[in-house]
């Protein structure tokens, strides 16, 4: 317990060090005392408009999508019992995809910026279908959840191909935002997105003691008490507010929600009260380190954050799988 | 189950009920592979006849006859079926083998390799259909490999093999993506096809290539099947029962990589394929078992059907076949479990 609560401690303590290195590194160097002052008071220079205008958002944003990510992971891992289970399983991603392309087609919109409701729209309506197909009926358990998920991907994923293959500029614009990254998002993105972050956060934090329960299995939980299918709507509301409103900011990154939850528990053992927040903490240490390094690592041009997260994440993900006992779902 | 019951046979026993039931459904997937075939000659750009293609595949017919049926609709055709064939089946030994209904070899990250495989060769080397095609092949034997051997401490423990292939997939979908936003357009548009899956041009190298696969693979994953049914209750029980569990297993991996691997080689990573045909045919036998020949044979209608349809909604011209298999198999899948759920059952 002691322990747990230290090692959550650190995780914060790291978090915030990868805050202060993504606030002060970048393309263009700016002077740490600069820095620092502009995140006080603005001097008006150039350097500190940099910082308080693009930095600093970056990086709440940075940390709240890995949060979002992080938790939206072992929630969906929590709700399915199943350790392939990505947030995107819910259709999330795909659907954000859907509308993301064809915006880009049918609208001709071109900036990330203007993504984001669409993305969010057609997340959320995905995610819809997905549930209702897959938890109604008298047995709607996680496998059949999983199987809906994967069968309304599959569809929007093949639309989201031929719109692509149809359209070059659909292309063209799509291929990078699949990627996705933090690079442009400014101010506006965080205002648009962060209180659906916020909200999707604490719903999915409180939801860790029935989770607990649930995992016992459907008849145990039930026999102690739990309203599963309370359980699995409120999980299923707060995976698609994390997931929806963090793929709308920043393009689907599934690797983060479906490793980072499998590091948390084998750090911490299967408790979701403890799996939950050390998700959610260890996420953004992931993603705002890649985010840097992305920067830094092939100047003058960035290296986009969902590729750094899977080269830097996914060694580390397999040297623990191999070193310790995996706790399993 | 309704559907269930209505199969009744004397004596009653259910091993012997459910099997009549998946005899009977791999019969019908044969009647209608066999019909889509024959509508497969005929229809396309250039109409031909329905007795001028029949002859046209059993002797002489007129000379488009024979260019169209016999060059191009029947080697592109057969290969639809033989491909979704190993597809089906290779999916359903693994879905068996990690006890998962997202189990698929894109578990042990072949897919993803293959595809890696298949976009170095498109973007880097700008090699050809053969090329891509062993480079895919290569690719993806490597990357299964690699899980394999990263996962083998101690004994390549079923969930382990998942979470090492879920990290090597990861970084390799990361590396095609970055190799996607690194090239020009058309490259783009070149690996983004290959990526989803196409049968374009598929002639009788590959339905041959394909045959023999299936020739030398197919038994042997039969014949392993029984060990699959054993495995299924678990490691502990399956030693109890004297199968040797950890060579059993890589055998199975071994025989079901390679039908995925020819099969990704010929028509690119059709992935949806091994992940859907199990659970559909698992749905239409009503049976618990690995039920490999009817996921098969589904596997091969849905590709086939798909190939058909991918060959007439746009045209001139055609969409790559993984585009409708995601579509068609997706939604019916959507609506087995809607049924399930209308009739309270799910």
């Amino acid at each position: 317990m002691l322990s747990r609560s230290v090692g959550l401690l650190l995780c914060l303590v790291a978090l915030m060090g990868f805050a202060v290195l993504s606030i002060a590194v970048g393309a263009r160097s700016v002077p740490l005392s600069t820095v620092f002052e502009a995140l006080w008071s603005s001097d008006g220079s150039y350097d500190a408009l940099v910082v308080a205008q693009q930095r600093v958002p970056r990086t709440v944003l940075g940390i709240l999508v890995g949060a979002a990510l992080g938790l939206a992971g072992a929630l969906m891992q929590a709700l399915t019992r199943n350790p392939l289970a990505d947030p995107g399983l819910l259709g999330v991603n795909s659907g954000a995809a859907a509308a993301v392309v064809s915006a880009i087609s049918f609208l001709g919109l071109t900036s990330p910026l203007e993504y984001v409701w669409f993305a969010f729209g057609g997340a959320a309506a995905a995610a819809l279908v997905v549930y209702g197909l897959g938890s109604s009926g008298r047995a709607g358990g996680p496998v059949r959840l999983a199987l809906a998920g994967t069968a309304i991907s599959a569809v929007l994923v093949a639309y989201t191909f031929a719109v692509q293959l149809v359209d070059d500029k659909a292309l063209d614009q799509f291929r990078f935002w699949i990627v996705g990254g933090l690079a442009g998002r400014d101010l506006d993105v965080l205002v648009r997105v962060g209180p659906m972050l916020v909200l999707g956060l604490v719903v999915g934090l409180l939801l860790a003691r029935p989770l607990n329960v649930i995992a016992l299995g459907d008849e145990t939980g039930r026999a102690l008490g739990a309203s599963l299918g309370t359980v699995r709507l409120s999980a299923a509301a707060s995976i698609t507010l994390l997931c929806g409103a963090a793929t709308a900011a920043a393009g689907p990154f599934s690797f983060i929600g479906l490793t980072v939850p499998h590091i948390a528990r084998s750090l911490v053992g299967a408790d979701q009260r403890w799996v939950l927040p050390f998700s959610a903490v260890l996420a953004p240490c992931l993603l705002l380190g890649a985010d840097v390094v992305g920067r830094v690592v092939l100047p003058p041009s960035e290296l986009e954050a969902g590729l750094v997260t899977a080269f830097l994440g996914a060694p580390v993900f397999i040297a623990l799988v191999r070193g310790r006992k995996v706790a399993q779902l | 189950m309704t559907a269930l019951n209505s199969v009744r046979l004397v004596g009653g026993r259910v091993s012997f009920r459910l099997h009549a039931r998946s005899l009977w459904v791999s019969g019908l997937l044969l009647v209608i592979t066999a019909g889509a075939l024959v509508a497969a000659l005929v229809l396309g750009d250039y109409h031909v006849p329905l007795d001028d293609a029949v002859r046209a595949v059993f002797g002489e017919s007129t000379r488009m006859a024979e260019l169209f049926v016999e060059r191009r609709r029947l080697p592109r055709a057969l290969t639809a079926v033989l491909v979704g064939i190993a597809m089906g089946v290779a999916g359903a030994v693994f879905q068996s083998l990690t006890r998962n209904p997202l189990g698929s070899p894109d578990i042990v990250g072949f897919g993803h390799g293959a595809a890696t495989g298949a976009v170095v060769v498109l973007l880097l080397v700008g090699g050809g259909t053969t090329q891509t095609a062993v480079g895919a092949f290569v690719g993806g034997l490597v990357s299964a490999a690699v899980v394999y051997l990263l996962a083998l401490k101690g004994g390549a423990h079923g969930y382990r093999l998942v979470l090492v292939g879920i990290g090597v997939s990861a970084m390799l979908i990361a590396f095609n993506n970055y190799l996607v936003t690194r090239a020009d357009l058309d490259d783009a548009r070149a690996a983004t096809v290959w990526i989803v899956g196409s049968l374009y041009e598929r002639r009788w190298p590959e339905a041959a290539l394909m045959a023999v696969a299936l020739l030398v693979l197919l038994p042997a994953v039969l014949a392993l099947s029984r060990t699959l049914s054993v495995l299924d209750i678990g490691d502990e029980g399956a030693t109890a029962l004297g199968v040797r569990v950890e060579r059993s297993r890589l055998a199975l991996i071994v025989t079901a990589v390679g039908l995925t691997a020819v099969a990704t080689a010929c028509a690119g990573p059709v992935a949806f394929v091994s992940l859907v045909a199990p659970q559909v045919s698992r749905r239409l036998t009503g049976s618990a078992g690995p039920g490999l020949l009817p996921a098969g044979l589904l596997g091969g209608v849905l590709l086939l059907v798909s190939d058909i349809v991918a060959q007439q909604i746009t045209s001139p011209g055609e969409l790559p076949v993984g585009v409708v298999t995601g579509a068609v198999g997706g939604a019916y899948l959507g609506w087995l479990l809607l049924r399930e759920w209308r009739s309270g059952r799910g």
